[in-house]
């Protein structure tokens, strides 16, 4: 096992920077996931990783070696691909001993380590099938498989569960979780479900147009975005956005959103926000979680406010609301006791404690 | 009484409507539209392949004049003969070192097309497969003018090295040589584009994982790339088994069976015997002598592919 670390790391094909001097350490044993919208050179990263795509400046290393002229096969790392990538025409052992076959480790090693990633990966009774003769699930714990054995310094994973479907995507995360809890070996893992990034990763990595936007633990880019792609990429549904300015109303702070509603800033908000521009365009963002139903939710720093939503949305135990705002659609989720109904006016709360404010023309958060 | 009178026509009516109906039905079916879309190839067909096959089985149980039956008398003769057992071991020779050479000479040349960029692969891929479009009796017609012993480009070009010249269709050995060189540079084309073909649909991430595993090139070719293309090597090698076994073109211009009957393939033999020497049963029976050879061969190679199946 090995820590990995990238340095000023570019991608160029002909013209085109796909990856734009990154800068990244992953600590030994840590689960990073690098995620991001597609093009935004997450892959392309993970594969300068793997050593199967030349960088084109910068460095890479893997258990502090510099790696940037090793072959693949000399990198002491295990990938696990989008689409499998298994041999048709080797049974599920072979596939999986394929690696140490070709390091000529003695077959009685091959065999328990084969045995005990299977078990591992509760596969055992599929040891000899072909992997057509397998389901995408069990295709991928094959995959998984192959890579446990060889025993490497870091795993890659390259949009593992893409091709699940909804189900078997959350059972096959819980068992990465798990295999990864088991072996502790560093991985990275690249996907563009956010969904995925907040629940596998101890880090996440997210990654805009060849640039890291962020790094950090999965609550910390939820709670704290750094930047406005961030606040929206993280959290589903995604964090609202409504135009707003600040306004000094009878000496105190507010955030006005229309030309009738303002609301009052909390202390800790308002001592924060005091210094920023009253003429700068700003953006109030909001996690549909903190525009919650006033019968429900009260307190300091929360202010309520009339809403008609247009569309609702029963999930059973949370019902989400979508209304206008501002010229724009705001989320909003309440208790399903509050029966909210399409066209009905709906008295709702708005938690200013969580709330983020944007620089509209840059994006970053305030 | 009326009704009685009826009766008989309200049959004939039900009867003839039910047929129409039953034929509309069968017209209807997906494998009789299917039969008969196929039906001009299935006459062409029986025309010209079943029909010659059943008058050349007929034709080689007569006598050289065709006038009495003789059962299996001409394929008796023939074991007796020492020139049938050396065209045997000739087409032999001849069919599975060509193919064994074009196989390997095309599978070589379609990695290298495979890995030259889209853009030139194009224009590399149209000159290699010159050879193989341009007419055998044609080009092979250049290829004895460069064999020729006396002023050909070959021995001249030799002859500054201290070579030669080299007697190209005159030696046995060199005339074996020479036409298994001109077959392999003619059959050499659909292998490669056969194989190219088939290279380009290997999944790039096979080759990735491998890599990752630890496989070298070789490693890479021999655990990945062949097993992946074997059904595709296996249907090329047995066409071009069957087809080179029974070539006639090439030999004929470039030997015609000589020296001393040494390059004779069976359907040079078959036409020497039974058009030139006017003996048509035996020319017959001699050209059925290959098909139980590459009947046995087909079986062997189509059941290994039907047993593979598709593993993708």
């Amino acid at each position: 096992m090995a820590d990995v670390t990238l340095r000023k790391v570019v991608k160029r094909y002909d013209d085109v920077e796909a990856v734009r001097g990154i800068d990244l350490d992953i600590p030994d044993h840590e689960f990073v996931v690098l995620v991001g919208p597609s093009g935004c050179g997450k892959s392309t990263t993970l594969r300068m990783i793997a050593g199967l795509e030349d960088i084109s400046d910068g460095d890479i290393m893997i258990g502090g070696d510099i790696v940037n002229d090793v072959p693949p096969k000399d990198r002491d790392i295990a990938m696990v691909f989008q689409n499998y990538a298994l041999y048709p025409h080797m049974t599920v052992a072979e596939n999986m001993s394929f690696g140490l076959r070709l390091k000529h480790y003695p077959k009685a090693e091959i065999k328990q380590r084969v045995t005990e990633a299977a078990r591992m990966l509760d596969i055992t009774e599929l040891i000899d099938r072909k992997p057509k003769q397998l389901s995408g699930g069990q295709r991928q714990r094959v995959a998984m498989g192959r890579a446990i054995v060889r025993n490497p310094k870091v795993f890659l994973f390259d949009e593992p569960l893409s091709n699940l479907d909804a189900k078997l995507r959350v059972q096959m995360r819980i068992e990465i979780k798990k295999v990864h809890q088991k072996v502790r070996t560093t991985t990275v893992y690249v996907t563009h479900d956010q969904v995925e990034a907040m629940t596998l990763a101890d880090r996440v990595v997210v990654m805009n147009n060849g640039r890291i936007e962020q790094v950090g633990p999965p609550n910390e880019l939820y709670h704290k975005p750094a930047t406005r792609f961030v606040a929206s990429f993280i959290g589903s549904p995604a964090m609202n956005f409504v135009p707003c300015r600040l306004e000094d109303i009878g000496g105190t702070l507010h955030v006005r959103v229309t030309d009738t509603l303002a609301f009052p800033l909390p202390g800790v908000r308002a001592s924060r926000y005091n210094s920023v521009s009253r003429d700068t365009k700003l953006l109030l963002g909001l996690r549909p979680e903190h525009v919650a139903d006033a019968k429900f939710n009260s307190g300091a720093g929360v202010e309520t406010f009339d809403a008609t939503p247009d569309v609702i949305e029963p999930m059973g135990m949370e019902t989400f609301v979508y209304f206008p705002l501002a010229g724009g659609q705001v989320c909003g989720r309440v208790n399903p006791a509050v029966d909210a109904r399409a066209g009905a006016p709906l008295r709702l709360a708005v938690d200013l404690n969580h709330m983020h404010l944007l620089n509209e023309a840059t994006g970053a958060v305030i | 009484m009326v009704d009685v009178a009826i009766q008989p026509n309200r049959a004939n009516r039900t009867s003839a409507t039910r047929k129409r109906a039953s034929l509309r039905n069968a017209l209807k079916r997906k494998s009789t539209s299917a039969f008969f879309m196929t039906l001009p190839l299935i006459v062409l067909v029986a025309v010209l392949v079943i029909y010659p096959a059943f008058y050349s089985l007929h034709l080689a149980t007569l006598n050289k004049s065709m006038q009495r039956y003789v059962g299996f008398s001409n394929f008796t003769f023939l074991f007796t003969r020492e020139t049938f057992w050396l065209v045997v071991k000739q087409s032999c020779i001849f069919a599975i070192t060509a193919v064994i050479f074009k196989a390997l000479i095309g599978f070589i040349v379609a990695h290298f097309v495979h890995n030259i960029p889209a853009k030139g692969q194009r224009k590399w891929r149209g000159m290699l497969l010159v050879p193989w479009v341009i007419p055998p009796a044609m080009s092979t017609l250049g290829w004895l003018w460069l064999f020729d012993p006396s002023y050909s480009a070959f021995n001249y070009t030799l002859s500054f090295f201290g070579i030669g010249p080299i007697p190209w269709t005159g030696d046995a050995d060199w005339a074996r040589f020479s036409v298994i060189l001109v077959n392999v540079w003619y059959g050499m084309p659909f292998f490669m584009i056969m194989y190219l073909a088939s290279l380009k649909s290997v999944p790039d991430q096979l080759y990735e994982a491998a890599a990752i595993d630890g496989a070298n090139w070789w490693q890479r070719i021999w655990y990945v790339t062949l097993p992946m293309m074997r059904n595709i090597i296996a249907i090329t090698t047995l066409f071009s088994l069957i087809v080179t076994f029974a070539n006639f073109d090439i030999v004929r211009i470039l030997t015609a069976g000589g020296p001393l009957d040494k390059t004779h393939l069976f359907a040079t033999w078959a036409f020497k015997l039974g058009i030139e020497s006017s003996d048509i049963p035996l020319g017959a029976s001699v050209s059925l002598f290959m098909v139980p050879i590459l009947a046995v061969a087909a079986i062997f190679i189509l059941r290994d592919i039907n047993k593979r199946g598709n593993e993708a």
